[in-house]
């Protein structure tokens, strides 16, 4: 498949595996103090493990699974809300397939679908936009949900909904953003990393200029990543050799898809539909200041939150879940006490188990149990 | 001009409304109409035509073949009842065919039962029924007894259709999961997750247009020569909901060995690639409908790919692992990249209701 098995070269991944290990000795790092480095997106957590990637490093560097899932640090109380406004019975209630399993204190959009609720898979917010065409007597409801990577989509949807007058089309919006994320990950006081995988799909919109702080106060070093794992091999392989030569910069492994400046449109979509929350509540994460975006007043027609009256109760994370911790790179998901037992796939407790972008998800699913309690009992 | 011999059917027309109602279920003239004109029409043959309550089966005639019966039934609800490559009659004989076949046996006679959601057509009725009759054709077995319910709208999705099937196994054939033993090899009879890809863009609901066709087919022939070429082989089984990956885990499980496959072996379309990489969805996981996974002893291996291959429905049979000193109960990919991981079950559907 053109475009796609280039990326996914064997020979060219050995090429730069030999280079990373390289670069490593030469940093002089080895497997008693591991280089740290986070992968802020959950894409690129889906990769690792999907082509084995972790595996094919060498043990001197350590991957961190970053917050990037937008399905697993959404907070129960929002799921709650979802379902609240689908048991609604003029509601449609549409949603991207994986936010249908994501538990609430209650019960997940999929028991709320079971229990006689109408609610619709869809692949784009366009589509649950043509639902709204038609059925005109209905209250179509789309979930909008990830972070600026889909933030346009859901934008222009609104817009659009607004020229051709359709009024019986809202979103709930749980959209949030990245940097206050990246900002309070690298505030916390048992902060460990060593460098950052840029989420390239949110670069394609906004660009690489807002990460410049990372590099500038914060010392530390970032390249924005493509997905395909030859692309993850080469971005590590920038970060090692920036830390090899002392750079601390923002480097862009994935300009064939992501420009300098963004994308323009989708920005300008973005600022007309969308504010800044003041805070934003993150499953395992807790409260971030300005991480989320509500619908502007002047598009309150669309806003879910404000047409239907939910809930919005907060509820607190389970107290056994160490989410928040696994997601700064403190422990690693198996070393996590729930992790597998109570805490699997099928029963998620946390945000990481949810989706299968999780980490721990990826971890249970693809295998890295196996490693890793082998790597504890070398240890021990 | 060809010179087919056309079997005497009954004149068809006792059926005079357009749509099957509750009355086509109710016992009466009218269910004897519909039966008539669409089942008996469709599928006739001398143990079906008598409409008893069972069909009677010789026990002789069956012996023939071997020494056991082989007995199974599955049900088909697919969305759409009609898709490219099949509908849910061709599905609902070759799914029951190939449960018997990968057991080793011949299959023989199939039941079939339906329940209607009233309002269906009864030309579309009568369509599906024909599409069974052709594919129990061609995969040797007669439909000899079964049964038609018709329940209001809203109870079912317009056609749901049980087949169960009875064939019988020859002498000293032996199959089973917990067979599998290290260094045997792991192969399939071509590519992979066409049925699940084909049923998904099918259903329209993803504006994605897909030329790819469902894999449905009639496996007894292609498992027959198999058998004849590679008499040890230890076990088959069709990979339909779950995929391959499913399949792979149930053996590792029931033999306690470890199963690693090959990435770049693996044979996959390239629509079904391109389809399952807008999706995010995993080809392993896809449903087949024409397909088998076998394990096969290493010093027939070769044998084995060579007659799957010699048949039409197994041209790109590919031996895609083999069974491997590891944790048991575990599969493992050595992926296209270079690394490795594992294949697990899954936890839920990838997207719900293919087949």
């Amino acid at each position: 498949m053109r475009y796609v098995d280039e990326f996914r070269d064997r020979t060219k991944a050995e090429v730069l595996v030999k280079e990373i290990e390289r670069l490593l000795a030469h940093i002089g790092r080895d497997q008693s103090r591991p280089l740290q480095i986070m992968e802020v997106c959950g894409g690129h957590t889906h990769s690792i493990f999907r082509y084995g990637v972790e595996g094919m490093l060498p043990k001197s560097i350590e991957l961190v699974h970053g917050p990037g899932c937008p399905v697993c640090v959404l907070p129960m109380g929002r799921v709650d809300d979802c379902v609240a406004i689908a048991e609604r019975p003029e509601v449609i209630f549409t949603t991207f397939g994986d936010a249908m399993r994501v538990p609430g204190s209650r019960k997940s959009l999929l028991q709320a679908k079971a229990d006689g609720c109408d609610v619709r898979m869809v692949y784009s917010p366009m589509d649950a936009l043509a639902l709204a065409r038609k059925y005109p007597t209905r209250e179509v409801v789309f979930f909008g949900i990830g972070f600026e990577t889909t933030m346009p989509s859901t934008a222009l949807t609104v817009l659009q909904a607004e020229r051709e007058g359709i009024r019986n089309f809202s979103i709930f919006c749980n959209h949030i953003t990245i940097v206050p994320t990246i900002k309070a990950i690298l505030d916390s006081p048992d902060l460990r990393l060593d460098g950052f995988l840029g989420p390239g799909h949110v670069s394609m919109v906004i660009g690489d200029a807002p990460y410049e702080f990372i590099a500038r106060y914060y010392k530390k070093p970032m390249v924005i990543a493509g997905f395909e794992p030859l692309d993850i091999l080469q971005s590590i392989w920038m970060l090692l050799r920036q830390i090899d030569q002392g750079r601390c910069e923002i480097e862009n492994q994935y300009a064939r898809v992501a420009p300098a400046g963004g994308n323009a449109v989708a920005l300008q979509a973005v600022a007309k539909v969308y504010e800044l929350r003041e805070f934003f509540e993150w499953r395992g994460l807790g409260s971030i200041d300005h991480s989320g975006v509500k619908v502007r007043d002047a598009y309150a027609g669309f806003d879910a939150e404000r047409k239907f009256a939910v809930p919005n109760a907060k509820i607190a994370d389970p107290k056994s879940c160490q989410c928040g911790e696994v997601l700064k790179g403190v422990i690693k998901p198996w070393q996590c006490k729930v992790f597998g037992r109570a805490c699997s796939p099928e029963t998620p407790l946390g945000a990481l188990m949810v989706s299968s972008e999780g980490a721990c998800a990826a971890y249970y699913q693809y295998g890295g149990i196996k490693r890793g309690r082998d790597d504890e009992a070398s240890a021990a | 001009m060809n010179m087919i011999s056309i079997p005497p059917r009954r004149a068809r027309g006792k059926v005079h409304v357009p749509t099957v109602t509750l009355a086509h279920g109710g016992g009466g003239k009218a269910m004897k109409d519909l039966i008539d004109d669409v089942f008996v029409e469709a599928f006739d043959n001398p143990l079906l035509t008598p409409l008893d309550d069972s069909a009677r089966i010789d026990l002789l005639d069956l012996a023939q073949y071997g020494d056991r019966l082989a007995f199974t039934t599955d049900s088909f609800v697919v969305d759409p009842l009609v898709f490219p490559g099949g509908d849910i009659g061709k599905l609902a004989v070759c799914g029951t065919v190939n449960d018997l076949a990968v057991g080793g046996a011949l299959p023989l006679y199939l039941s079939c039962a339906v329940i209607i959601e009233e309002g269906v057509s009864i030309d579309f009725l009568l369509q599906i029924a024909r599409s069974m009759a052709a594919t129990a054709q061609e995969a040797g077995v007669k439909i000899v007894t079964g049964d038609t319910k018709v329940v209001n709208k809203g109870a079912c999705d317009r056609m749901f259709i049980t087949t169960t099937g009875v064939g019988v196994v020859a002498a000293g054939v032996e199959l089973g999961a917990h067979r599998a033993r290290l260094g045997d090899a792991v192969l399939v009879n071509g590519l992979l997750g066409d049925h699940g890809a084909a049923i998904l863009g099918a259903r329209g609901d993803m504006a994605l247009q897909s030329p790819i066709e469902s894999d449905c087919a009639p496996l007894q022939g292609l498992i027959a020569s198999l058998l004849n070429a590679a008499p040890n082989i230890r076990f088959m089984r069709d990979p339909t909901r779950g995929g391959v990956a499913t399949v792979l885990n149930e053996i590792a499980e029931a033999a306690q060995v470890a199963i690693e496959i090959d990435e770049a072996a693996t044979p996959l379309r390239n629509e079904v690639r391109g389809f399952c990489e807008i999706l995010g969805l995993d080809p392993l996981y896809l449903a087949n409908e024409g397909k088998i996974v076998t394990i096969v002893p290493p010093d027939e291996a070769e044998q084995a790919l060579e007659a799957m291959r010699a048949h039409p429905l197994g041209r790109q049979s590919a031996i895609i692992g083999s069974v491997v000193a590891g944790e048991p109960g575990r599969v493992t990919m050595r992926t296209i990249f270079g690394g490795r991981r594992i294949v697990d079950m899954l936890v839920g559907e990838q997207l719900p209701r293919i087949c």
